[in-house]
């Protein structure tokens, strides 16, 4: 009998596969079953919006960063602004500084809701999504009344955040963080312990902490993988030094180890959260300064000068010193950056988007060779892709 | 924040001054500005400063944060390489770059840094910048087939074509894009603080006509 030569086969995942998270087009080299090389292809939802912020003025292009991760739209706005503010040389108010802590920590938990039991249903548990999309709707509420819109907020502005919070708004938070507590531990005992989650996730996918740092992982990737490192500690931010709160650390980066640093830190948010409205301080929410903030709508309708302000602000736009600069927020993702070069007119004149998912999607190659067509999922599942930021 | 930069940039100047004097003949220029340090490295130059920067103990930049290019049109070598760097054991961040023309190729630092293989790809594909001995020099985020560098300058933001589903032809047909009305790019700057306007007949004046 001679020798059958036996060809790998290859595979493709995708862009209409529930389990892709959007548009990924995976093109997989199979040898029976296990995964032999796995190629992304990515840039189906390329909108082009690094090309777009360099046609608009500074304060149109706030819109764009919330449809980049539109899962957690404000924590996007959050690096765009931080780096205008830094550019700028602003300083923005107290209040406007923790408002903005706060609504970052509702997206955080927004995202993870979303992420960790989309990553259950991935792997099997179909619960979970359905009881997660109840608190996001609760929490996109929370969007709503601050803003006006439940997704795409434009609700952090250069040098603050666009309005005050209505009465009663933190009051409504605070009463849904002491309720929130209820679902985490429902969560917790429907997953956590769960046999047949631990078998699909423990020791799949596992990320070292060499690996995690040669690929660029950030985020609740890389502490998954046992490196305490968070942009809220190390380079805080808007006052993150003022609080309280701890930073999840996993032993071995595998699926179920990032599953857990993601858990904890929704437990972590939530202490943040409270934090933020029982010291949040009472003054402006934004700078004083009509040249960057728009005057109020009020004072509008009765000075010329602010008038005068209002119309330039909405037309031309406030002009930002020639320069280049990189600021970066922790994503719930990990670590998104904004790389903003001006020219000093008053258009960015190159706006480039560090988004975490970009390399986390990268390493899915490494990650899933060796492993079965399953895992795959559970491995893009656990690393949270979202594609609005990858392509951008 | 204030106070943040201040403890920083002690660290930041130790880091220039460290790389400066280790790196003289392949470094360029050096500043620090917002409190973010920019070093400019000469384009083959590139590997051996980047794994410096990752291997020497006072710097351990062991994270590659971004790899992105940038368009200047005016200049001879109109592009710009970025790698912005982070070091997790100095807390600290450094940006190198590195600039190239439309022809010459950078060295890609997949080598040194397993992440650049993806950001250099997407350079390539917005911005056409050649990175030699890349393993996978492959277009990513645009189209199949696409032609063009979408982010460069003189790149048009609508694009030259529209793709749309032909139901006779029971596929996407791609076509020249058609604009119902100009593309309208409003300059808002006002005369007196950006755009120099040149009035017809103002050349007189200055006896040049």
């Amino acid at each position: 009998m001679s020798e059958q030569k036996i060809k790998n086969m290859t595979m493709n995942f995708g862009p209409q596969h529930p389990a892709a998270h959007g548009v990924l087009r995976l093109v997989l080299e199979m040898d029976g079953e296990v995964v032999e090389r796995s190629d992304p292809h990515i840039g189906l939802l390329h909108r082009g919006t690094e090309k777009l912020i360099e046609y608009k003025s500074y304060i149109q292009a706030t819109p764009y960063f919330d449809r980049l991760d539109y899962v957690a739209p404000m924590n996007q706005e959050h690096a765009y602004c931080l780096a205008i503010e830094k550019l700028m040389g602003i300083e923005v108010p107290k209040r406007g500084q923790y408002i903005r802590v706060l609504y970052a920590e509702i997206g955080r938990i927004l995202n993870h809701i979303l992420n960790l039991t989309a990553f259950a249903l991935d792997v099997g548990a179909m619960t979970p999504l359905l009881w997660g999309f109840e608190e996001r709707e609760k929490l996109m509420e929370f969007y709503e009344r601050a803003c006006g819109a439940r997704l795409h907020a434009n609700y952090f502005r250069p040098g603050g955040v666009a309005a005050d919070l209505p009465a009663g708004l933190l009051e409504d938070i605070d009463a849904w963080a002491d309720q929130y507590d209820v679902f985490l531990k429902d969560f917790d005992r429907v997953l956590t312990g769960n046999r047949i989650f631990k078998q699909r996730t423990v020791d799949i996918g596992t990320v070292s902490a060499e690996e995690a740092l040669d690929w660029g992982f950030t985020g609740p990737n890389i502490r998954a993988s046992g490196l305490a490192w968070d942009l809220r500690k190390s380079q805080p931010y808007d006052s993150y030094e003022d609080f309280d709160f701890d930073i999840p650390v996993g032993k071995n980066g595998d699926c179920y180890d990032r599953f857990l640093v993601r858990f904890e830190e929704m437990w972590q948010s939530l202490k943040i959260i409270k934090q933020a409205i029982k010291n949040m301080p009472d003054g402006p929410v934004i700078v004083e300064n009509n040249k960057v903030a728009p005057p109020s709508r009020a004072e509008m309708k009765r000075s010329m000068e602010a008038l005068i302000h209002h119309f330039k602000l909405f037309t031309e736009g406030f002009h930002v010193p020639a320069g280049e600069c990189y600021a970066a927020v922790e994503a719930p993702k990990g670590e998104f950056g904004v790389y903003l070069v001006s020219d000093g007119s008053n258009r960015p004149y190159r706006c480039k988007i560090r988004a975490p998912g970009f390399p986390h999607l990268q390493g899915i190659d490494f990650m899933s060779k060796g492993h079965m067509l399953a895992d795959v999922v559970a491995n893009i599942g656990s690393l949270d892709i979202v594609f609005g930021e990858i392509d951008r | 924040m204030s106070e943040l930069l201040s403890d920083n940039s002690a660290a930041l100047n130790d880091l220039k001054d460290l790389v400066v004097s280790q790196l003289a003949n392949e470094i360029l220029e050096s500043e620090i500005r917002y409190g973010e340090l920019t070093i400019v490295a000469k384009r083959d130059d590139i590997l051996k400063v980047l794994t410096f920067l990752r291997d020497d103990t006072g710097c351990l930049f062991k994270q590659l944060i971004d790899v992105c290019g940038a368009d200047y049109p005016e200049r001879p070598e109109r592009f710009d390489v970025v790698y912005h760097l982070l070091s997790l054991k100095h807390n600290l961040r450094i940006r190198v770059k590195v600039r190239t023309d439309e022809e010459t190729p950078v060295p890609s630092c997949v080598p040194v840094f397993s992440a650049a293989d993806w950001f250099e790809r997407e350079a390539w594909d917005m911005y056409g910048i050649f990175f030699a001995d890349h393993p996978d020099p492959r277009r990513i985020l645009t189209d199949y087939g696409f032609e063009g560098h979408p982010l460069r300058k003189d790149f048009p933001l609508t694009g030259y074509v529209e793709v749309r589903y032909d139901d006779e032809q029971k596929r996407v047909v791609y076509e020249p894009v058609k604009l119902v009305q100009d593309f309208r790019n409003f300059d808002f700057e006002s005369p007196w603080e950006g755009i120099q306007h040149v009035l017809p007949g103002d050349e007189k004046a200055e006896g040049n006509a």
